[in-house]
């Protein structure tokens, strides 16, 4: 496949846009971005621009993340979160939006709560605008930091098999390591209760496995992402318990040996401790989820520097 | 011409298609005298008849919508009497049965009347009222349906709210029966749809949308067949959208149930794929389904499952549906491009003639609400359309007549397309 050296896509709206090897790209230019993540070190790639946090749903760490990785480019960031956005005054999304435009800034980093709204936002502006979360639909940056962290530790993704364990029916999360992992070649496992890993999910993205028995989901994968449980989404239909869920899917000491020995396990944050994750496992020599976090960063960077660099190009 | 011109009328050589006396001409004659439609004209009036060369065109009974809405009252920003009706016309409708989900509700004589005034006033085509079922349309409490019967209204309905409590299902079809009056139903199941926003399927889960599955709504017209069965009153139901459901239907029809049919023009071409962009403009409830569903649909109106083609004409303002998807309301506006729909999706496509289309446009919805419309028997209303079955376009902005900002088939190329329609003998669309 033909290395590409140009960025032209001034949005990251979702996976499912880019190509495999727009994400290689990406990657090539986080590994660059890399030595900024020591303390003390920064770049000036975006000095003198303006980088927005939309933020239309409660997030500290994506936040965080995304206005470190803007700082260590030497831009501005500015937050605005749910309670401060007049959109709570019933102003509509574009009307926000281009009256951030208008004040002269470069892009909008956007969560919210609406499935297509970062797609939505893309078409109506001219300036960058970064997904950050759009409702169950997609996270692209949560995706190609997974996809990084995977390259960072096997050397490829390529061939790898990752089960992604628990909420798959309303996780933008899956929607895009199921895409962003497909297209770099790695094979995917869906595993979890048969309400949150509906079959029908075969039939959207034929690529992938469905299974509901934790140790055959967990047995011959390379890397188990686990995905938060977030109880306050799934009406009480979708399972009966947060301990009815730990008892079946939650992955423990004696489960994880179920799996390779090599194999890694992976998780997005925040972590429900004793939920989807015991603690023995999180902290344990696995876990690379700390890693993750430090790709995030990079990887972030790297969005940002190609995204708005399309545009003045 | 003068809309007012009331000189007698004489359509010369065009295709007659009158489904309600087994009538296709390859080449006939229409004529109107006073609003009437008849068999012949005097000389005299022949002589100062207005003649029509419909060499190449198709004449049909102006056709009749059994789903729409008009804004008012109180939606005024999205549609009026006055704009609406003239997207009707511009649609070949010239009887449109309208949904009483106005702000007020029309679920009381007041606002029955008040629409009544409003259109002898404003209206370019016959506008014929439905009542709610419930007060409120809230399924609670049935509305005054006997005194609503006397103010007008041809049918009643809680339309998209549906009614989710089978014993005032019951209650109400036995009631309504009494006075005469057809139940339409929006068959859905809400317990299942809570938050839906599209057709529960592959795209509504790589599109991370909740869905509106098929069994919310076949659940509720398997209901309501039961309950036809049980209450021999009639029943109709609104604009079907699974396969499943006209499968349903078809078996309570063997089974000789009063039960009736529609499904929209919309739901005949389109699947939910067209989605895949969040098109904020083919939101609908029901929802677009798949294509098996869309087949299905086709050959449950070709084989007579189905009865009426709908416009589902909802206007929404453009501003309403530039937005999130899920913040966006549900519906299309329809009624310019309901026939060129259709006629791509089913006679263009090879499903069926256009002399099927045009009974499911007219004699179908005329029956299933017992309506003296849609037809061109001498001594009827000089209700007809004149169309060009061949003739293939892009509907522009331009060619909508509607107030309302949300015709998803702008820019989609279809064909067939009305040149004239005719309410009473008066031309009230084309050139």
């Amino acid at each position: 496949m033909a290395q590409q050296d140009t960025w032209t896509k001034k949005d990251l709206t979702g996976i499912e846009e880019l190509s495999r090897s727009e994400i290689e790209l990406l990657f090539r230019q986080a590994d660059q971005f890399l030595p900024a993540l020591a303390p003390g070190k920064g770049l000036d790639l975006m000095k003198g621009r303006t980088v927005v946090n939309l933020f239309l749903e409660p997030s500290t760490r994506t936040r965080t993340a995304f206005e470190i990785s803007a700082k260590k480019l030497g831009a501005e960031v500015v937050s605005i979160n749910t309670t401060a956005s007049s959109l709570v005054k019933g102003e509509t999304l574009r009307d926000t939006a281009e009256n951030i435009r208008a004040m002269g800034v470069d892009a909008i980093v956007m969560r919210h709560s609406s499935a297509g709204s970062a797609r939505y936002l893309g078409s109506v502006l001219d300036i960058s605008v970064v997904n950050a979360g759009d409702g169950a639909h997609e996270h692209p940056t949560q995706a190609l930091l997974d996809a990084f962290t995977l390259r960072q530790r096997f050397g490829k993704v390529e061939g790898l098999k990752v089960t992604i364990l628990g909420d798959i029916l309303f996780s933008r999360v899956a929607r895009s390591n199921i895409l962003c992992l497909s297209k770099l070649g790695a094979q995917v496992t869906l595993a979890g209760p048969a309400t949150l890993v509906p079959a029908a999910l075969k039939e959207a993205f034929p690529q992938v496995r469905i299974v509901h028995d934790l140790k055959e989901a967990l047995k011959d994968c390379d890397a188990v992402m686990l995905l938060r449980i977030q109880h306050e989404r799934q009406t009480t239909t979708h399972f009966p318990s947060l301990g009815e869920y730990t008892s079946q899917f939650g992955l423990n000491a004696e489960r994880a040996a179920w799996l390779k020995p090599e194999a890694i396990v992976m998780h997005p944050g925040p972590i429900n401790r004793g939920v989807e994750v015991e603690s023995e496992v999180a902290d344990g020599p696995r876990s690379v989820i700390l890693e993750q976090v430090r790709n995030g960063v990079a990887v972030r960077m790297a969005v940002l520097h190609l995204c708005t660099g399309a545009i003045s190009r | 011409m003068n809309p007012a011109d009331n000189s007698p009328l004489w359509i010369r050589g065009a295709r007659v298609i009158d489904p309600s006396a087994k009538r296709d001409e390859a080449k006939g004659d229409v004529f109107a005298l006073d609003g009437k439609i008849v068999d012949q004209l005097s000389a005299a009036d022949q002589a100062k008849a207005r003649v029509i060369d419909g060499t190449g065109l198709v004449v049909a009974p102006g056709f009749i919508d059994l789903n729409c809405r008009l804004g008012e009252p109180g939606r005024t920003a999205s549609e009026t009497i006055r704009t609406g009706t003239r997207a009707a016309a511009a649609g070949g409708f010239t009887t449109v049965v309208t949904m009483p989900d106005s702000l007020p509700a029309a679920d009381n004589v007041g606002t029955i009347q008040l629409l009544r005034e409003i259109c002898s006033r404003d209206a370019a085509v016959r506008v014929l009222p439905t009542g709610t079922l419930t007060k409120g349309h809230e399924g609670k409490a049935l509305a005054p349906l006997g005194t609503m019967k006397k103010a007008g209204v041809v049918a009643v309905t809680d339309t998209t709210s549906g009614v989710q409590n089978n014993e005032i299902m019951r209650r109400a079809l036995e009631y309504a029966a009494m006075f005469d009056l057809v139940v339409l139903d929006h068959c859905q199941d809400s317990s299942m749809t809570d938050g839906g926003q599209m057709h529960e399927g592959a795209w509504s889960l790589r599109l991370g949308l909740r869905g509106l599955p098929r069994a919310a709504e076949e659940i509720v017209v398997s209901s309501d067949c039961l309950l036809a069965e049980l209450t021999k009153a009639r029943i109709h139901l609104q604009h079907l959208s699974s396969g499943g459901s006209a499968e349903i239907v078809r078996r309570a029809k063997a089974k000789q149930l009063s039960v009736t049919a529609e499904v929209s023009a919309l739901h005949l071409l389109l699947t939910d794929a067209a989605l895949a962009n969040y098109a904020t403009s083919l939101k609908t409830n029901p929802p677009l389904r798949e294509e098996a569903d869309r087949l299905a649909l086709i050959a449950a109106l070709v084989d007579g499952t189905i009865d009426a083609v709908c416009s589902d004409h909802s206007p929404c303002t453009a501003t309403e549906k530039d937005c999130e998807f899920d913040l966006a309301p549900f519906g299309a506006a329809t009624f310019e491009t309901a026939f060129a729909a259709a006629h791509t999706a089913l006679v263009a496509a090879g499903h069926a003639d256009l002399s099927v289309l045009i009974a499911r446009l007219t004699h179908g919805p005329a029956k299933a609400l017992g309506l003296a419309a849609g037809t061109l028997k001498a001594g009827s209303l000089a209700d007809l359309v004149i169309l060009d079955a061949k003739a293939a376009w892009t509907p522009a902005k331009s060619d909508l007549v509607s107030k309302s900002g949300n015709n998803p088939l702008v820019g989609r190329a279809l064909t067939g397309r009305v040149r004239a329609t005719f309410v009473g003998g008066r031309q009230v669309f084309g050139a």
